[in-house]
This record gives structure tokens, sequence and C-alpha cells, in this order.
């Protein structure tokens, strides 16, 4: 290593502003708190679709309303509280300014942000929804949600007008990016009108097709800023970090930030494909999602070209590994996105588990690895420690986690596209060869394995949590010449 | 291109904000307004009407138990789903929901023609218990709608809510909004009034039981109508252009 | 912090001389396949929206040169569909129901369709062997509540049972005795006499007494001897055949308190050569007459 890089990476300036860390270990923790019970909650609607005795005939345990549970926990709980965290950490960091608005404000955001949570998931189970996928908290919980949106973009953007560097780091354009865009998606696609003051149902402004068009460009773009750009603000951070390298180029984050949010914003139709939306908007929505493949791969190009000259590093750093797998599921995802948006195929995979599968190489591959390797990076920084209690857990869970992952995409893959095949299926004289209800049964093995990927999901974050928890009380494992970087590069040898 | 011209951007975080903003409004903009704008967006045919208070209800139901997690209100123009499901959906038929339940995913088959297809008794059969009739089903039971009493209380209030976003609920509909969901379920209530009101209402006990109001009763009356408004035999595919 | 451009050491490129929180950025260009790649997606993308139905254009849109839509397709499609079943389909709709029957192709052919039709839209009551269950009859037996002809076959489909949106619903409804028609020890004697017909375990004194009550109240539909009346739906008491349940209690249930079975008329939702080919299929069955 150069004198010149090792200085640039590790060194820290002199005066070191007084960063507000308590609220980041805040919301670490409930990164995750929320991802174990998101994981919990999915292997048990799972198992509920393999083995429908498990909903147990009581409403509060049934898939119907548990399913709601657990996507908001996976996106809003868990991977909300991550890009907080890391938010909040990376703009203070790269702007080197403590956050605006002091540590008050902060701990409003953090315990408004749990309460919306808490809400949200209350009312599932209690049968309180808008009956909007990934919008089903109702008017109450939307307002609330709304106040503290604004304070955190209050937060934000008050830091890095206190920025002490010149220029704003591309990690905060795409935390700007999702903070403002998943305010106007959440403002528009819940505006509804009450019943009455006091009571909890709402209807919504707009019905039918105009309703599924707000619906889908919100819940797209939920994808597309919520899980896409302000997860590509905690790369642009973690990898830099964590494999002590430059960005690969400036100018790829440029080309590929402004076409990503330009064209992201036109690809919820795609969801409508052949629905009662008319076909002009269904066409935009796919060319939009075709256009959208190259500048999503920028990103996985920046993040993955990162590691060049430093690929060694991917042996010895399971934390480093977990963040680059992600870049790679990333770039698996967002290549299956814009081919499953071309009609003729999402004719076969509407409607089936093969989104499922998708959605899941995306929420999982990308979404929770970036950020398992994110929490890995911040806790030992937060905490002060010199590093993870073990890298072999790490390594554990990376193994135990990725086995998890491709046993669930697998079996969606093949029950997705095995159940569109069997719908449009006829015989030799022309008629249907296969009753839905056919359909269903030859589902049964697939969902038994998905489950089984999401228990393997589940356990590995169990180990994150444990490997953590001892992380955070000072323990060191006694695994040899080991730093926050993984195996020490003499004892790798 | 001059990437150097950046600089002003990501160095000015209000041309940055603003910028973005614009940016990502877009896209949005240009296809959501059409919607309201392009007059073939929602097809002009007849029959299609407000829910009645009881199928109000059990929509509201089928929300609340989040039906729309694995059914989907939504057969496409393709010669397998029309065959197994009927008519492909038409945008105006749901031009009264609030919010759309054209859902995403078929975990079960989709609804949007189940009016009809089966019989009260039936549908209460499979709703408390989905393996007595499919035995390869892997529903969840809804018993416990069967046990709840329909909360009516309310109902005029979630009707004129309604009329706030455009639904053409009448001032002597609201006015009856309770009267016609009590008797829209009851085997002795006035059936005329609620179908002048609402053509093609189903009327009658829903749940084998008519002594109360169930949620159930409700549901089912909710199920037994979906895509049943429209007479498809009256209009070709060229009528129906978007 | 001022602008210091670097070489990075590992790969000889420029950084751009700005460093947040030690991170710098390489100042290398775009990947050249990077972007003709994106610039492939642009123009194809281009074309697609010329061709197919694309810009929302205020009151109409840009319709795209192919005349395309998904509506007009599917149609001909369903078209194509009945044009490649061939000369067949014609025959079954222009045939009556006994020449189909009488026919081998036509019968193999109304049995395959049929099959499709009763798979997708009957099984969820009467099970996927037709066997039935408690209160949809089963239609593998010779046993009919409404008659096991083809065209009364066709007629309960057609019209449905009890379906009232169908003014040729087939209709009857069997008092409630429970209602002040007859005494519980009545009903009771009724429900010995009825397990007696089929030698079912019963009170033989109460059956003797329920044999004059059955003559009084039940002959009309039951018929004599409980054989059952077709025209009106009236099951056989005398066989082994159960809609609900073969025991005592189901039997003064069904006496004091009727239910009625409903089944939907299918005439409107299924065409008329399909209810055709679902008759024939149902007739094949094992109980047809």
């Amino acid at each position: 290593m150069s004198a010149s890089q090792a200085s640039a990476v590790m060194g820290e300036p002199v005066g070191t502003p007084q960063y507000n860390e308590t609220v980041v270990r805040c919301f670490t923790v409930a990164t995750m708190f929320w991802g174990v019970t998101a994981f919990t909650v999915g292997v048990f609607i799972a198992l509920q679709l393999a083995f429908p005795l498990l909903n147990f005939d009581v409403s509060f345990l049934s898939f119907g309303r548990l399913r709601p549970l657990h996507t908001s926990a996976a996106i809003f709980a868990f991977g909300g509280n991550a890009l907080l965290a890391t938010s909040l950490h990376v703009v203070q960091r790269t702007c080197r300014t403590p956050l605006y608005g002091g540590p008050e404000v902060a701990m409003f955001l953090f315990w408004g942000y749990q309460l919306f949570i808490v809400m949200a998931a209350l009312g599932y189970v209690t049968g309180i929804t808008q009956g909007k996928e990934y919008a089903e908290p109702e008017w109450y919980v939307d307002l609330w949600l709304t106040l503290v949106w604004v304070v955190y973009l209050i937060v934000f953007l008050g830091t890095i007008m206190r920025r002490k560097e010149p220029h704003i780091y591309v990690a905060n354009w795409f935390y700007l990016a999702f903070i403002v865009t998943v305010a106007m998606l959440h403002v528009v696609n819940n505006i509804s009108m009450p019943v009455s003051f006091f009571g909890a149902k709402s209807y919504s402004l707009f019905s039918g097709v105009q309703d599924a068009l707000t619906q889908w460009w919100y819940g797209h773009n939920a994808v597309g800023f919520f899980l896409t750009a302000g997860f590509l603000g905690m790369m642009y951070y973690i990898i830099p970090k964590q494999a002590q390298r430059p960005v690969y180029s400036y100018r790829l984050s440029i080309v590929h930030f402004w076409s990503l949010i330009f064209l992201y914003i036109w690809a919820g139709p795609h969801h409508l494909h052949y629905t009662a939306l008319p076909e002009w908007a269904q066409t935009l929505g796919m060319v939009f999602s075709v256009m959208l493949w190259m500048p999503s791969w920028g990103g996985m190009i920046n993040g993955i070209m990162t590691l060049s000259g430093a690929w060694e590093k991917l042996r010895t750093d399971p934390v480093l590994r977990f963040m680059v797998t992600a870049v790679a599921f990333y770039g698996m995802s967002t290549f299956e996105g814009p081919l499953m948006s071309v009609r003729a195929v999402n004719s076969l995979s509407h409607y089936t588990d093969w989104t499922i599968g998708h959605v899941h190489s995306g929420a999982l591959g990308w979404v929770a690895l970036i950020s398992f390797g994110a929490v890995y990076y911040l806790v030992p920084v937060l905490w002060n420690r010199d590093r993870l209690y073990s890298i072999k857990l790490v390594a554990w869970h990376y193994w135990i986690s990725t086995i998890g992952i491709i046993l669930y995409i697998t079996s969606m893959w093949v029950s997705g596209i095995l159940q569109g095949l069997m719908w449009r299926s006829y015989d030799d004289l022309g008629f249907l060869q296969y009753s839905f209800v056919e359909t269903v049964a030859a589902m049964h093995p697939f969902y038994v394995i998905r489950a089984i990927g999401g228990v393997f999901f589940l356990l590995g974050s169990l180990i994150m949590v444990y490997n953590l928890i001892r992380t955070i009380q000072g323990h060191t494992r006694e695994e040899g010449a080991v730093t926050r970087f993984g195996v020490a590069p003499a004892a790798a040898e | 291109m001059s990437l150097i011209k950046h600089k002003f951007v990501e160095t000015n975080i209000s041309l940055m904000t603003v910028l973005v903003l614009v940016t990502v409004a877009i896209g949005g903009i240009v296809e959501l307004v059409p919607l309201f704008t392009i007059e073939s967006t929602i097809e002009k045919v007849r029959g299609v009407r407000p829910y009645s208070p009881l199928e109000l209800a059990g929509r509201n139901i089928y929300i609340r138990e989040g039906c729309y997690n694995c059914h989907s209100q939504m057969v496409r123009p393709f010669r397998d789903e029309v065959e197994r499901y009927g008519h492909y959906s038409i945008a105006a038929e749901s031009m009264y929901d609030h919010p759309f339940q054209w859902g995403s995913k078929r975990t079960g088959p989709d609804l949007a023609r189940v009016g009809g297809k089966y019989s009260n008794d039936w549908h209460d059969l499979h709703l408390k218990n989905p393996r007595a009739v499919v035995p390869e089903s892997i529903m969840p039971g809804y018993p416990f709608l069967a046990e709840s009493d329909l909360d009516v209380a309310d109902i005029a209030d979630h009707l004129k809510a309604l009329t706030y976003v455009g639904v053409p609920y009448s001032e002597e509909m609201i006015a009856a909004a309770h009267d016609d969901l009590v008797a829209q379920a009851d085997p002795d209530g006035d059936w005329d009034a609620v179908q002048e009101r609402y053509p093609g209402a189903v009327v009658g006990d829903f749940d084998g039981d008519p002594t109360r109001l169930t949620e159930m009763d409700a549901l089912i009356a909710y199920l037994q109508m979906l895509g049943t408004l429209v007479d498809f035999s009256q209009y070709d595919a060229d009528a129906l252009r978007q | 912090m001022p602008t210091k451009i670097e070489k990075d050491s590992v790969t000889g490129v420029e950084t751009t001389g700005h460093t947040w929180d030690g991170i710098q950025e390489l100042n290398n260009p775009l990947p050249r396949w990077w972007l003709y790649v994106f610039y492939a997606c642009i123009i194809w993308s281009i074309g697609y929206a010329v061709m197919f139905p694309s810009v929302p254009l205020g009151t109409t849109y840009f319709e795209g040169t192919e005349g395309y839509s998904a509506r007009v397709e599917v149609e001909q499609e369903l078209a194509a569909a009945d044009a490649a079943k061939g000369e067949i389909l014609n025959r079954i709709a222009t045939s009556d129901l006994e020449q189909i029957r009488h026919d081998d192709d036509m019968l193999a052919f109304s049995v395959a369709g049929g099959g499709a039709a009763f798979a997708e839209n009957c099984v969820p009551c009467h099970g996927s062997g037709a066997t039935g269950g408690p209160g949809y009859p089963s239609l593998q037996d010779d046993d009919w509540l409404w008659g096991g002809e083809l065209a009364t076959i066709q007629q309960t489909i057609q019209h449905g049972i009890r379906w009232d949106k169908d003014d040729d619903t087939r209709f009857s409804e069997m008092p409630a005795f429970g209602d002040g028609i007859l005494e519980t020890d009545q009903i009771e004697q009724v429900a010995n006499y009825v397990l007696s017909l089929t030698g079912h375990e019963h009170d033989a004194s109460a059956a003797a007494e329920g044999a004059a009550v059955f003559e009084e109240q039940c002959v009309a539909c039951h018929m004599e001897g409980g054989v059952g009346n077709k025209e009106l739906g009236a099951p056989a008491l005398n066989d082994q055949v159960w809609l609900y349940a073969d025991n005592y209690d189901a039997i003064v249930n069904q006496i004091s308190k009727p239910r009625h079975g409903v089944m939907p008329a299918w005439a409107g939702r299924l065409n008329p050569v399909t209810i055709k080919m679902l008759t024939v299929y149902v007739h094949s069955l094992g109980g047809g007459q």
C-alpha cells in the first residue's frame, strides 16, 4: 500500500468534529432487530403457503394480514433503519460536520420512525390497511411518517449545507434522491379521504386505473429510490471504506446517477402489463425499464471495479465479500427486472412466483447483504472496537445466507415459470390442460424449499446478531491475526 | 460531455435538490396526468354502478383481510385467461374502486369474474374451511367472519366519504344506506328498493343464517357481484380500445 | 480540503483530487461497452415506441405504426383457436346431444373439452372426481336429483338450480316441517321410517308410525316408498346415496329445517358448445341415462 493511499483512507483529519454517533447506533441496533423480525415473519408466511394449517383460522395470524407485515418490516423497518443509520453516519463523515438540528432532533427522528413502524404493524395485524401494496398504512400513520420524513430531509439537507468539504460526495446524491423522491411518492400515493376523524378507515383519492398507475408509480419507485438509490448511497461509502480503495469512476457516478433517477420513475407501468391500463402507458413502462438497465449497472460497475487492485481482499475479508456479493445480486436483479418488463416475458412471469423470486434476489441478495456489510462495518466504528468479535462467524453468516438466497430464488424461478406455463398449457385438442387448483398443488415442493431457504437466511442473521452483540460488549474471539478488514494479509498467505 | 460543469451542481445543495426534484417529477407527470385527460382511458360501457352498501362493507372486509395479496381482479386479454375466467377486465369496471384491487399475484385464482360462479352456500363453506371443498387449496380459513356481526352503524359516512372522492352516490342513497345494507341480506327485506338503486345487486341471505347480519354476509355479497355488471356481448374489441 | 489530484499507485489512474472521510475517486472514463449498450437500449426503445401505442397527446395518444391492441389480438386468437379445433366444433354446435353421444369422434372431443371445463368450473363443488360432497351430489352414480338424461343434464347446467337470476332455473322447496307443520315426535318417526327404507338401524315401532306421516306429508314429492321424483328434484330416499348424511340426526335436521342446494346457471358464462360438451362429459361419467 502506497503512502498516499494509506493516509487517504486511514487518516482521521485533525480536529475531528463531534459527530452524533448515538443516533446512528440506535438506528443500527434497530436495523438488526427489525431485520430478524422481518425474516422471522417471512419464514412463517412461507411456511403458511406450504402448510396452510399454520393460519390457525385466526384473523391476526392469517397470511393476508401477515404478508404486509413481512413486506413492511423488510422494506421500511429493516431497510429503512439501515438507510437512516448509514445516511446519518455518511452525511456527517463526508461533510465533516455533526448532524444539523442537534441530538434532540436526531432522537425525534429515531423514535418517530420507530413509532411509524409500530403503528403500521399494529394496523396490519388488526386489519387496518389501505389495501395498496407497500402503502398499506392508513391515513393517520401516513401523516405521521410525512412529518418524520420532513424532519429527516431537513436534518440531511442542513448537515450538507454546513459541510466542511467543498463538494458533496456521491453517496449523498443518492441519499438525497432517495429522501426527496420517497417524500413525493408517499404523499401523492396516499392522498385519501378518511371516513371520520376518529376512525382508521379512509378511501383513496384515485380509483381504478388511475389509482393502479399511481400505486405502481409509487410501488416501483419504492424499489427504485428506497431499495436502489438509497442503498447505492450506502454502497458508495462502505465499499471504498472496507476495500480501502478509491471509487472507480467519478464520471460514471455522475452519468449513472442522473440517468437512473430520471428513467426509474417512468418504469412503474410494467407492473400493469396487459391489464386495463392503456397500452401507451404500458409501452412507456416497458421501454423505460429497458433503458434503465445500463444506468442500474453503472452502480454495479462502480461498486465492483472499486476493488480493482484489491481483489485478493475478497479471500481474506468476509465483510467485503458480503458487500461485493450484494452488488453482484444487484447486477443480476437489475438485469432480470428489465427482462421481466418486456411484455412477452411479463405475460408469463406476472402473477407468478417468478416475481416473488425476483423481488427476493433484490431484497435478500442486494438490500440485505449490503446492509449486513454496512452493519459489520459500522458496529466496530460506532462502538470503537478494533475489530468484530469473530471474522469466522461472519464467514459462516455469509455462506449460510448465500445458500438460503440461492434456495429461495431458484425454487421461485422454477415454481413461477412452471405455474405460468401450466396456466397457458393446452392439450392436443386445444383445451386448457390444467385447472387452476392443479397448478396450486404443483407448487407445494417449491414452497417447502423456499421456506427452507428462508430458514437458512434467518439463521444467518441470528449468527450476525450474536456476533455483533459480542462485538458491542467488547469481546474478541481468538482467531489469529485478524483486523477490521478480515484476516491480516500476512496471516492469509 | 462536459462533466466539469457538474461541479456547480455538486457544490450547491439547493441547486442539486431542485434538479433532483425536477428530474424525478417528469416521468410521473407525463404518465399520470394523461390518464385523466385521454378520453378512451375509461371505456364507454353501460352497467357499472357504485357498490351497494352491503357490497361496499364486504369489499372493506376483502381489503381488511388482505385478499389482494393472493387474488388478482384483472383478467388479462389472453386466450387462456379468457377461457379460464371469462371476458378480460376493462378499466370501466373498476372506476369506482377506491382503492383498486387488481392485485399482483395469483396464489389463488383471479376473482374479477367470480360473481355468480358459485352458490352462496359454497362461498360460506369455502371461506370457513377452504379444504372442505377444495382439498388442494392453501387458502387460510375465515370462520371468524361468520361469527362477527357486521358493523353497520357508520355506513352512511362511508358513502359520504366516497362522494368526496368522486363516487356518484346520491343524497337518497346516502340517506337509505343503512336500510339498504340490512335489506340486501334480509330474506324479508325490501329488495326492490335495493335493486332499483343498485341494479343487479344480489339479494338474499348469504351465510346461511338469516337471523344475523355477519361479515360473512357482506363479503359474499361483494364476491357475488364481482364482474357481473357489464354485458360484454354488446361490445367488440374495437369499442374497448384504449 | 484543497483539490489535490494524485495518481493511484495501484492502477495508475488519476484521482479527482477530492477526499471525503478518506474516500477518493478515480477519474476513469465511462466504460465504452457500457455506453454503447446504453445507446443501443435507447435506440431500441425509440423503435418500439414508434411501432406501438406510446406517446400521450392530451385527449388522445399516438397509436403506433402497427395498429396493435392486445384486446383486438386476443379476439383474433380466440377465433383462431376455435378454427384450429376444426370442423368438429361446428358439428357439435349443430348436432343434438344424442347424435354427439353416438358419434365416436364427437364423443371423444366432447369428453375432452367438457372435462377441461369441468375441471375449472365444476370441481370446486362436485369434487375432482365428480364424486361430490355433503350437499353437492356425486355425478358418478346413476342417482339423479333432476334427471340423468342428456337433455335434463343440459337444462340443469344451463339454468342452474334455485338460481334466482335465471328465470328458467330449476326450483323446488321442501317445507320446513319443524316450523309448526309436524310435531317433534312425528319428525322423529318419519326419520325412523326413512332410515328403514334403506335397512339402516331404526326404531321399528316409530318407523311404523312414521310411515303414516310420510304417506300424508311426503309422498307428494318423494313418492310412494320414497323413490323420489326428478320433476321436483326430490331425492330418492330408498337408495344408499345421500346428499347430506345417512344418520338419524342429519335426517331429522333436514326434515325440520331443510337445506336447499343451489347451483349457478352456466348459460352466459360458458358458451353453448362448451355446455353441450360438458353435458356429454357429465353424462359419460357413469350414471348417464
